[in-house]
């Protein structure tokens, strides 16, 4: 009995690292209708780009995150309005084939940079610790402090879209991003700071994800999947429907696992392609696709 | 003005039709006369596939064993990429799962040969049966995600068929297995008459790819294809079903890109669900060579793949280099020239046509 509970909290904890991968992705969707298939390889990049400052100045990695969300920021503005703006339009291929080309682009890159090897970020104790929630039941203290992050981040987005000027911009650019151009707002640099805001939530996912689990160059892609199929499950624009998606995910995989260690992903993939089925635009559906 | 009466509208409008008609039509041919004006005399001329089919048989005569390997992965990536083009060019379905039909192909391939005993030769066209049947209900699936969610469902699908097969310990399990010996002695015992047949086997799909692709666009099928491609709302307007267009054309496409899967590993022997499911091989790539050559246009995949195989015998030895630069190739091009070399090519012609 606790072991089964034992096994589903685990699996919701692991969601709070999917939540992570799905906002930033959710994020540029909803403001410029872009899917950036490169999503999972930029994440990725941070957490190589912090093992690098972790290998080169000996500091903790969780205090890489101080440089690596202003660079992942700056990055995804600058890609924005340097590339990913001019794939904009009615045709859904070229934002597809663009970024999945800078997905590749970005494999190939870090195996160069880093070679073929798994990698972990060293995050001392802090992964080791746990707290007990129930006799007999121990969670670690990192994916609790993962989820309690991707709780926040999700609240302090819906504050600043919901209540800041500038979240009202961007909400007006997600509904008609022509009309917002008579109102004087540069549409163009709206896009930028949607994506240096996704980019910014990459760069603190891939620090974390890089302290818990190994990561390589090609790991990207399937925190790509996992993110999308958090976004699906819990319904297209709906942030705190993502959260829950990426529990469920979780838990699906947790589950999947305790059946049998090949199984784990694949549990995942199942559940997901089930909702599908069941729920074509999620649990909690907000938008329209 | 309220003695405006309707056939002074009507007057009216009739003037302002001869007015501004003319300079409608002298704005340029439309991408589908611009088509027609390339392909027509590249595709469509008695001669194309005559050529093709005696420069196909002609080539072997000349190489040796690795020249055939060369010339059948020559011939099953131009028919994965006119598949993909079918797909994503002309009906609008950008997927990035189609490894897993690649796979899907070769693994029914290995399972009819392994548990059914069937001949390995006979078991090619039962794979590609097969996997357009197992297309339908992925098909119904997958297209409850609309546009760019489609993609990425293709992937997960994909995705599961790699790890799904990675768990049958029958097939192999995760590290794969090889095609009874005895199997492949049956087809032939001399490996040099074994690579000339499935050379002529690969060449011979895909020129029959092509031709289904052009007997397709050319039908009423392909008309509404044509339409989705220009604007798939006009084309909705005009009574275009294209949700179910759509759906047959991936099946098709999911039938066909598993026979090329099923002789790919043929004639590689081996299967693992990491190469049978790549997507890498039989995705990226084929999407950077449509993309490259041209995508939306006929003759796109071929000038992709010359593109493509040059590219690789001189670039091969740089390993990851070779794949970022044509990474950085292909999103150049999507960003300057959407429509490819291929699209380069003819607006080259047509400025010449309208210069003379």
């Amino acid at each position: 009995m606790i072991s089964w509970l034992d096994i589903i909290v685990q699996g919701i904890l692991v969601g709070g690292f999917y939540a992570l991968f799905a906002t930033g992705l959710s994020l540029i969707f909803g403001v410029m209708r872009l899917v950036n298939l490169a999503h999972g390889d930029f994440i990725i990049l941070a957490a190589f780009v912090a093992l690098a400052i972790v290998h080169l100045t000996s500091i903790h990695p969780l205090l890489c995150l101080i440089a690596i969300i202003p660079l992942m920021a700056v990055l995804g503005y600058v890609l924005q309005r340097g590339i990913l703006n001019r794939t904009l339009g009615k045709n859904i291929l070229p934002p597809l084939l663009v970024t999945f080309g800078l997905s590749i682009v970005i494999q190939n890159g870090l195996q160069l940079a880093f070679s073929a090897d798994s990698q972990q970020l060293p995050m001392g104790n802090l992964t080791v610790a746990s707290v007990q929630l129930l006799p007999g039941l121990n969670v670690g203290l990192y994916p609790l402090g993962v989820l309690v992050t991707a709780g926040a981040v999700i609240f302090g987005l819906q504050m600043f879209l919901y209540k800041t000027p500038l979240g009202a911009a961007l909400r007006a650019t997600s509904d008609d991003s022509t009309t917002i151009r008579l109102m004087g707002i540069d549409n163009r640099h709206i896009f930028g700071l949607a994506a240096a805001l996704s980019f910014a939530v990459a760069g603190l996912a891939g620090v974390l994800i890089g302290g818990y689990t190994n990561f390589s160059p090609v790991s990207g892609p399937s925190n790509l999947l996992f993110g999308f199929e958090a976004i699906i499950i819990g319904g297209l624009g709906n942030l705190w429907g993502t959260l829950i998606g990426g529990m469920i995910l979780g838990v699906a995989q947790a589950v999947g696992a305790e059946i049998n260690p090949g199984y784990q992903v694949l549990a995942g993939h199942i559940a997901f392609f089930a909702i599908l089925l069941a729920a074509p635009r999620g649990l909690f559906p907000r938008m329209a696709a | 003005m309220k003695e405006a009466s309707p056939s002074f509208l009507k007057k009216r409008s009739k003037k302002l039709l001869q007015r501004f008609a003319p300079r409608w039509a002298a704005s340029g041919p439309t991408r589908r006369e611009a088509d027609q004006k390339f392909f027509g005399s590249f595709f469509q001329k008695r001669t194309f596939f005559p050529a093709a089919l005696l420069l196909c048989a002609v080539l072997p005569l000349f190489g040796d064993n690795s020249d055939r390997q060369l010339g059948l992965e020559f011939a099953a990536t131009l028919t994965l990429a006119t598949l993909w083009n079918l797909l994503a060019g002309y009906a609008g379905v950008v997927s990035i799962g189609q490894q897993a039909f690649v796979g899907l192909g070769g693994y029914l391939l290995f399972a009819l040969v392994v548990f059914a005993g069937v001949p390995a030769l006979a078991a090619v066209p039962v794979a590609a049966v097969a996997c357009g049947v197992i297309a339908i209900p992925s098909a119904r699936l997958l297209f409850r995600l609309r546009g760019p969610f489609f993609a990425i469902g293709s992937w997960v699908l994909a995705e599961v068929f790699r790890l799904a097969f990675a768990q049958i310990s029958s097939l192999g399990g995760g590290s794969g297995m090889s095609l009874p010996i005895m199997s492949i002695l049956a087809i032939s015992h001399s490996r040099p008459d074994r690579l000339l047949l499935f050379y002529i086997l690969s060449a011979a799909l895909a020129l029959a790819t092509t031709a289904l692709v052009v007997a397709l666009l050319k039908s009423r099928f392909g008309l509404g294809l044509t339409a989705i491609r220009d604007s798939e709302p006009a084309a909705a307007s005009l009574g275009v079903d294209v949700m179910w267009l759509k759906q047959v054309v991936y099946v098709v496409v999911a039938s066909v890109t598993g026979l090329t899967g099923a002789l790919l590993f043929l004639q590689n022997i081996r299967i693992s669900p990491d190469s049978a499911f790549s997507v890498n091989d039989w995705t990226a790539n084929i999407i950077f060579i449509v993309v490259i050559g041209g995508i939306g246009r006929l003759e796109g995949p071929l000038i992709g793949c010359l593109v493509f195989f040059g590219f690789r015998a001189a670039f091969a030895d740089y390993g990851a280099w070779y794949l970022i630069a044509l990474g950085v190739l292909a999103i150049a091009m999507m960003l300057l020239a959407p429509s490819g070399i291929a699209g380069l090519l003819a607006k080259k012609s047509n400025q010449k046509a309208s210069g003379a």
